[in-house]
């Protein structure tokens, strides 16, 4: 078996499971945020239920509309705030200390550990194979479902191994890796699949770099993404949680492993990429788009808001001034993270170069609450997704790229070759 | 379980951003939502939808984001069905989980034009277009998932469920 396949067996009580069956899996942590949560309530009162199954294993966020932009959006979250306490459901960040995006928030306090099953209401819960647990999105009203009976029916994926070689060229980041693969495979290749990612390039590899490949497994439409965890997965959680982590060996994939496909990549001239209007397999070297106008930078989100992206960024952008024709908008994954910024000078960096600093949120990168386009303007943003009108206005067009592509695009005014401005 | 509408036909990878744009996700109630479905795409698609039509579509529907609003959105605006080549996996789920009968159907985007009638038998999952006289085969759904799309969606199958224990 596969390592997804492994833990869906074990959360099932089976000796094995294979691609294609179906099975009824028990929960470890369910996670909710505030566009999910609200429907999610509503439909847990529908089912009748009175108590949650565990008010342990539930973790709600607020990072979409933070803070509330909006009557409407205030509302939602006080009744998420009324649902936690009347659930006495203690793991509730909200708009203060130890807050910030969901998966990170996952990540940073220890909620994803190697070998559990994560399921979360945001697509992009895929985030948490980067630590070796199965984590995958589903919807509300499923979360309700869960609330409920914290079993969830899953069907064992095919799996898609990555195979990965070769060292990164300066200023190439896993963000380009990952834009590359989607490219490669599409924006439905891995539907309903695992996408497996291996090789001596993940050994190498933070915890925060795995982030961002297994956050955006999700832009091939795979249910989760995954990583063997080793002692890197160790060292992060190590101060993070209280579970004694279970054993790395039992969460290797077999030499026998099935896989539908196996794909080899070497990233030893890999250029940075960039995905380009209107879906994130529409993938380009960045050296085909340079000059290319930009109004708005964005440099956060679950995929790449961590602190070695803005130290990236800021390596960068640091002693220099973008454009002052683009919006250069910064927002730290997490508190934690942003406290880190700004005791190693970061965030004065980016506020020197003409840099707005915001809040940990997910606000630019949906479209949600601020830092929205105008028709006919164009951002290149460290995060996730470029539908239309996912920023804004749909006649505005957004460019995916990775933190270093970003802040050089930000000095330049258009896209640019972080390699290049360093020479 | 039969359903029948007219086909209001979309491309390869329609995203639940332009199904139900975010600046919408405020609002909860589906009635709310759905005066906005399809907004991104197609500005006229509410008056188009409310007699009651079935979505046919290419590849990869529903792709990006969880947001459950995005298959409401579509079934208070009067969508029967969604019948596509393929689905991304967590709109699937959701669809069916409230209650919007998704089927999987092969070059059904090559066979079937805007305005054609459609009726589906999703126990079987065939797919009449009367207009053309043709019939497509789509996937049949498993057991389980029929009865949670002929109980109404999740909620209600599971009240059912409780019940019985």
């Amino acid at each position: 078996m596969n390592i997804s396949e492994k833990i869906l067996a074990k959360k099932s009580g089976k000796d094995k499971v294979s691609a294609g069956e179906i099975v009824d899996a028990k929960v470890d942590m369910i996670m909710v945020n505030d566009i999910t949560a609200p429907l999610a309530i509503e439909s847990f009162r529908k089912i009748g239920a009175h108590h949650v199954w565990d008010n342990q294993k539930i973790v709600m966020v607020l990072d979409h509309q933070t803070p509330a932009g909006s009557v409407k959006a205030a509302e939602l979250h006080k009744m998420m705030r009324e649902f936690a306490k009347e659930q006495k459901i203690k793991s509730f960040y909200d708009v203060n200390e130890g807050g910030g995006v969901c998966h990170q928030v996952m990540a940073e306090k220890g909620y994803v550990t190697p070998g559990t099953l994560v399921v979360g209401a945001d697509s992009h819960t895929c985030t948490y194979g980067a630590l070796g647990a199965f984590g995958t999105g589903i919807g509300s009203t499923e979360a309700a479902a869960v609330f409920a009976t914290g079993k969830i029916w899953l069907k064992v994926p095919e799996a898609i191994r990555i195979n990965v070689k070769g060292r990164f060229q300066k200023l190439v980041t896993p963000k380009d890796l990952i834009l590359s693969i989607i490219g490669q495979i599409g924006a439905d290749g891995a539907t309903y699949k695992t996408a497996e990612f291996a090789g001596s390039t993940l050994r190498d590899m933070s915890i925060g770099g795995r982030m961002t490949l297994c956050n955006m497994a999700v832009e091939m439409g795979a249910k989760n993404g995954i990583v063997e965890p080793d002692e890197k997965t160790r060292k992060f959680l190590e101060g993070r949680t209280d579970k004694a982590l279970e054993s790395f060996e039992s969460l290797r994939s077999d030499p026998d492993a099935s896989y539908e496909k196996v794909v080899e990549l070497d990233v030893t001239d890999l250029e940075p990429q960039v995905s380009c209007p209107s879906s994130v397999d529409n993938v380009k070297s960045v050296s085909k788009l340079v000059g290319v106008k930009i109004d708005q930078a964005f440099l956060g989100s679950c995929t790449n808001g961590r602190l070695e992206d803005l130290q990236l960024a800021a390596g960068i952008l640091k002693g220099k001034k973008i454009k002052n024709s683009v919006r250069l908008l910064v927002s730290p994954a997490s508190q934690e993270i942003y406290l880190q910024a700004l005791r190693e000078g970061l965030l004065e960096i980016f506020v020197e170069a003409g840099g707005f600093v915001c809040n940990p949120t997910c606000g630019p990168c949906w479209g949600g609450h601020f830092g929205v386009l105008a028709s006919g303007e164009a951002c290149i943003s460290s995060s996730n997704r470029n539908f239309i009108g996912r920023m804004g206005s749909p006649k505005a067009g957004v460019y995916l790229a990775s933190p270093a592509t970003v802040a050089a695009s930000a000095l330049a005014g258009k896209i640019a070759d972080p390699r290049e401005l360093e020479a | 379980m039969m359903v029948s509408g007219k086909a209001v036909k979309f491309g390869d990878n329609v995203d639940t951003d332009v199904i139900i744009p975010g600046k919408y996700l405020v609002f909860i109630d589906p009635r709310e939502l759905a005066q906005h479905a399809m907004e991104g795409l197609d500005p006229d698609f509410v008056k188009k939808a409310k007699d009651g039509v079935i979505i046919v579509a290419g590849k990869n529907f529903g792709c990006g984001s969880s947001r459950e609003q995005a298959p409401l959105a579509l079934k208070y605006a009067g969508v029967k069905c969604v019948i596509a080549e393929s689905f991304a996996r967590i709109f699937y789920r959701n669809a069916i989980n409230i209650g919007l009968p998704v089927a999987e159907c092969k070059d059904i985007s090559r066979k079937v034009e805007t305005g054609d009638m459609l009726s589906v038998n999703l126990e079987t999952g065939t797919v009449k277009d009367e207009s053309k006289g043709t019939t497509l085969i789509a996937a049949q759904l498993p057991p389980f998932i029929l009865e949670i799309l002929s109980d109404g969606g999740l909620i209600e199958n599971l009240r059912k469920r409780m019940k019985q224990k």
